[in-house]
């Protein structure tokens, strides 16, 4: 049927071009993942010397790449809650109420998702430096929870869009004031763009270099040690690191997605 | 009048759902033919197949008695009005009219002419620069309409295509409609699943059930001879009773049905073979004495009027209602009071069940 | 009795719309707008021997912003970019045009797939290219085992390993989008283009690319304008002989000291930035899709 081998020759054709398309996504991954293993000790640490798991031994006693990696999760965790907040809050306060500014604050918003990080960070560097903020964790939480925010906004945005105001009336209705009015309605309803919000402040914020490079002073993030290491090759226990990390976010999505689908299922 | 598409023995299955079952059904060139069934019954997946969106599993179909399976829907002399309208938000009015003629390199000043008419006759002018959002319900319909209509098609597919619309407006609609058909003497294939739409509009019905053709028919026949129990109570009103043959003389039967017995007039029924009756609510009589040859009584619960006829709604002593129908204004046995239903055994519907009779079964039982 | 419904009224909207709205607003002005302006205010200012920020108004650093070194880069960047921005669309495209039109049950395994990568850090990620591609990386070893060359070839080091760079860090940025307005697509208006005789290749430019150039529109905003300030990609696999304009900034903010400078070298990418939002809006482009 000629008909059919048109479409089965699509078939290919889609499954080999997106085959391409992820190799290229993954490739690199592989080659930290493969030299993690690897038992050169020669820097650029780049010719195979055979398998070893030492990498991972080395790595605990690696206490600047840990702390390093440590500050990271820190700050991502305190600047994903705070944008989080600062950002549902924001996003239902310019939903529901009309006020002077909000045009300007608006525009405000957009400014961290378009402009370059580059931009953002030397402006962050210089006004921190102007009002002699020293430079450190400090620094980085407020950066991070700013340009973390406008994400957080327009998830939640994106969720208001379809959100039946009358809802909270209802729940007013029934006797419940503002307050529990948040907690108990608007908050669920929203639950999914905050979620979704504060998934990607997080990933932004695990994985930022350029802003953080400007306004760290003293203080180590794992992105900013494994661009030190860079200049010198790469040392194995930082692919080592990536590892790990990569795996351990892998077997989070599974089990959410999993979680999800189980739901999904139930209902 | 010859044959403009034949459908044979087509079958489509989607992994373990078999939703088209061996259909069979050629439509006659210039006839209004209406596909009816409740949702999920493969009216929609039989147009959507001949449109060339679809490819049957097994099975031809032919257009023109031109095989067409091998052709895309670009490629094929059949146009759809799709139930979601389907009309390209980017477009204008005119440029979602002229695209069919465009795709075909119509020359420019033809298109024009043509549009122009299509236009005049869905009653669109002056709407040529606005855009589908810009439009209401019935407008996008119209150009829904003449988007397919301008190209002149062999036959015209039309999924749902009112079904968006509030009710007075479908039924101006549906005049529109037929009035177009006969004017462009175009065949139509309509989707539907309103019967009342069905029977208004076309010449003939087929009813499709659970992914077969259960009758084909003018919709006098589908209303007033049902084949299935199905058809029986899916077009318009009507009273079901189910029992078993208990007496056969010439052509009248004699069914026992779980409260009594009934008669009516049918041919090929055999004792003990299990079946229905239907009879409509405006063919059914009562009287406060027994009637030779049915053996129920009921009583009456309610009356509901509608329009011009009032509805007797009486119990049998099972629990199940029947529907007795009367001009208003007539004479009407008190609520509560004890009647004796019946009909003239010619106006009852003898249908012979899909299950096995009683004595196959009997036979199944007896050879295990 | 209304005078005070009317106050009740008044404190009841004020208090918690600047609860739930001055945080972000106070964050916004303070660490986005004052910032911004303080850049601006920096660039015309000049510095002293001691690489201190001297208030005083110049246009010294916009001079050397004209000198032909600079103008040099600033093409080279905008090239680069450009480049990156035409194969992220055209790798893009069809790839999010499968992926969201599949009927697959694993399409949201696809769609995790292309955002797992990026939970890996960046410059690890653009580092591994460095070793896959270098004279002693995989691709030269796999090349010298199977003898199709004898001597390594250098493949890192110029425009198109900053590019591939490049590409590879932003095109998620094209994916997402180009997915989400692929996904929107109705496909009953692909059928009526067909039912209406158009063949494929003109049902995707009358019906499919209008409708979905909206994802375009905001993955090149989202790809085009990054690609100027990421200095680390080229970095790390450009060699120093494919700068873009975030190299530049880096440089005076780092190494070079001098500030006012490098201000004035962010009010290009401010400019830019600007010009192309215009252009965005003008096009009809959703700045909130930018975000999401």
């Amino acid at each position: 049927m000629k008909r059919k081998n048109k479409k089965a020759f699509h078939g290919i054709f889609n499954v080999a071009f997106c085959g391409l398309v992820y190799l290229f996504l993954f490739l690199p991954i592989s080659v930290i993942v493969v030299n993690s293993f690897n038992a050169t000790t020669s820097k650029p640490y780049l010719s195979w010397k055979g398998f070893t798991f030492d990498w991972y031994v080395e790595l605990w006693s690696n206490t600047s790449l840990l702390s390093a990696f440590g500050n990271t999760m820190i700050i991502a965790l305190v600047s994903t809650i705070l944008a989080t907040i600062i950002g549902t809050l924001g996003a239902v306060g310019m939903y529901k109420y009309k006020f002077k500014g909000k045009g300007i604050l608006n525009s405000l918003l957009y400014i961290p998702v378009v402009i370059p990080e580059i931009v953002l960070g030397i402006s962050l560097l210089t006004i921190f430096s102007n009002v002699n903020i020293p430079r450190g964790m400090l620094t980085l939480i407020l950066s991070h929870v700013t340009f973390c925010v406008p994400f957080v906004i327009f998830n939640v945005r994106a969720r208001l869009d379809g959100y039946d105001n009358s809802i909270e009336e209802a729940s007013m209705d029934l006797g419940a004031n503002r307050i529990v009015t948040f907690f108990q309605v608007t908050l669920p309803v929203l639950a999914p763009g905050i979620g979704g919000g504060a998934l990607l402040a997080f990933t932004l914020s695990i994985d930022d270099v350029i802003i953080s490079y400007f306004v760290n002073g003293q203080t180590k993030t794992y992105p900013l040690k494994v661009m030190e290491s860079i200049k010198s090759g790469v040392s194995p226990d930082v692919n080592a690191l990536s590892t790990i990390i990569l795996i351990g976010t892998i077997v989070l999505v599974v089990l959410t997605q999993s979680n999800l689908l189980k739901k999904k299922k139930e209902e | 009048m010859g044959n403009i598409v034949e459908i044979e023995g087509v079958n489509k299955i989607y992994g373990t759902n078999h939703v088209v079952k061996d259909l069979n059904l050629t439509v006659e060139e210039g006839e209004f033919l209406t596909l009816l069934g409740s949702s999920g019954c493969g009216k929609t997946t039989t147009l959507r197949m001949i449109a060339g969106f679809e490819e049957p599993t097994t099975g031809s179909i032919k257009v023109e008695g031109e095989s067409i399976e091998e052709k895309e829907p670009f490629e094929r002399n059949v146009n759809t009005v799709f139930q979601s309208y389907a009309l390209f938000p980017h477009k204008t009015i005119y440029d979602n009219i002229a695209y069919g003629l465009k795709m075909k390199k119509v020359p420019k000043n033809e298109i024009k002419e043509r549009v122009t008419e299509m236009m005049s006759l869905v009653q669109l002018e002056g709407f040529e620069k606005r855009y589908p959002s810009q439009l209401s319900g019935g407008q996008k319909q119209r150009v829904a309409i003449a988007r397919a209509l301008i190209n002149r098609p062999r036959v015209l597919l039309l999924d749902e295509p009112l079904g968006a619309l509030d009710l007075k407006l479908r039924k101006q609609m549906q005049l529109e409609l037929k009035r177009l058909q006969k004017k462009l003497n175009i065949t139509f294939i309509y989707v539907t699943h309103d019967q009342e739409e069905a029977l208004t509009m076309s010449d003939r019905i087929a009813i499709m059930h659970d992914g077969v053709l259960d009758q084909l028919g003018t919709p006098t026949e589908i209303y007033e001879s049902p084949a299935t129990k199905f058809v029986a109570t899916f077009i318009g009103e009507t009273n079901i009773f189910d029992g078993t043959v208990s007496f056969v003389q010439d052509d009248q039967v004699q069914v026992m049905i779980e409260n009594g017995f009934i008669s009516g007039k049918g041919t090929n029924f055999k004792f003990g073979e299990y079946m229905t009756v239907s009879v409509r609510p405006e063919k059914m009589k009562y009287s406060d004495a027994p009637v030779d040859g049915f053996g129920i009584t009921a009583v009456v619960k309610d009356y509901v009027y509608v329009g011009s006829v009032i509805k007797c709604i009486v119990s049998l002593p099972n629990g199940n209602e029947l529907k007795i129908e009367r001009l208003a204004g007539q004479k009407l046995p008190e609520i509560g009071s004890h009647i004796y239903p019946y009909w003239n055994i010619e106006d009852a519907v003898l249908i012979h069940s899909k299950e096995n009779s009683i004595f196959e079964a009997l036979d199944s039982i007896v050879l295990a | 009795m209304e005078k005070k419904h009317s106050s009740h009224q008044f404190r009841s909207n004020t208090l918690p719309a600047l609860v739930m709205v001055g945080p972000v607003a106070l964050l916004l002005v303070l660490l986005v707008a004052v910032p911004l302006v303080y850049v601006a205010v920096m660039s015309f200012c000049t510095t002293d021997e001691y690489y201190n920020v001297v208030f005083k108004f110049s246009l010294a650093n916009y001079g050397k912003l004209l000198s032909p070194d600079y103008i040099k880069i600033y093409g080279q960047s905008i090239l680069i970019a450009f480049i990156t921005t035409l194969l992220c669309i055209l790798i893009a495209y069809p790839f999010s045009y499968i992926i969201a039109r599949t009927k697959s049950k694993r399409k949201q395994l696809f769609y995790m797939l292309v955002i797992i990568p990026f939970w890996t850090n960046s410059l690890i990620r653009v580092y591994g290219w460095r070793t896959f591609l270098g004279t002693n990386g995989w691709l030269n070893n796999a090349l010298q085992a199977l003898h199709i060359t004898t001597e390594p070839l250098d493949f890192l080091y110029n425009q198109g390993t900053t590019v591939l760079g490049m590409v590879y860090c932003l095109i998620p940025f094209m994916i997402l989008p180009l997915y989400t307005a692929i996904e929107k697509l109705d496909g009953s208006l692909l059928e009526a283009s067909s039912d209406l005789g158009a063949k494929p290749v003109k049902t995707f430019f009358e019906v499919i690319l209008p409708l979905t150039a909206s994802g375009i529109f905001s993955g090149s905003i989202m790809v085009f304008i990054p690609c100027l300030g990421y200095f680390f990609v080229s970095n790390i696999l450009g060699g120093g002989n494919s700068d873009v304009i975030g190299n530049l900034i880096e440089r005076q903010f780092k190494s070079g000291n001098n500030w006012p400078l490098g201000a004035a070298l962010s009010i290009i990418l401010i400019l830019v930035t600007l010009l192309l939002v215009k252009i965005y809006k003008k096009l009809g482009g959703d700045m909130d899709s930018l975000g999401v």
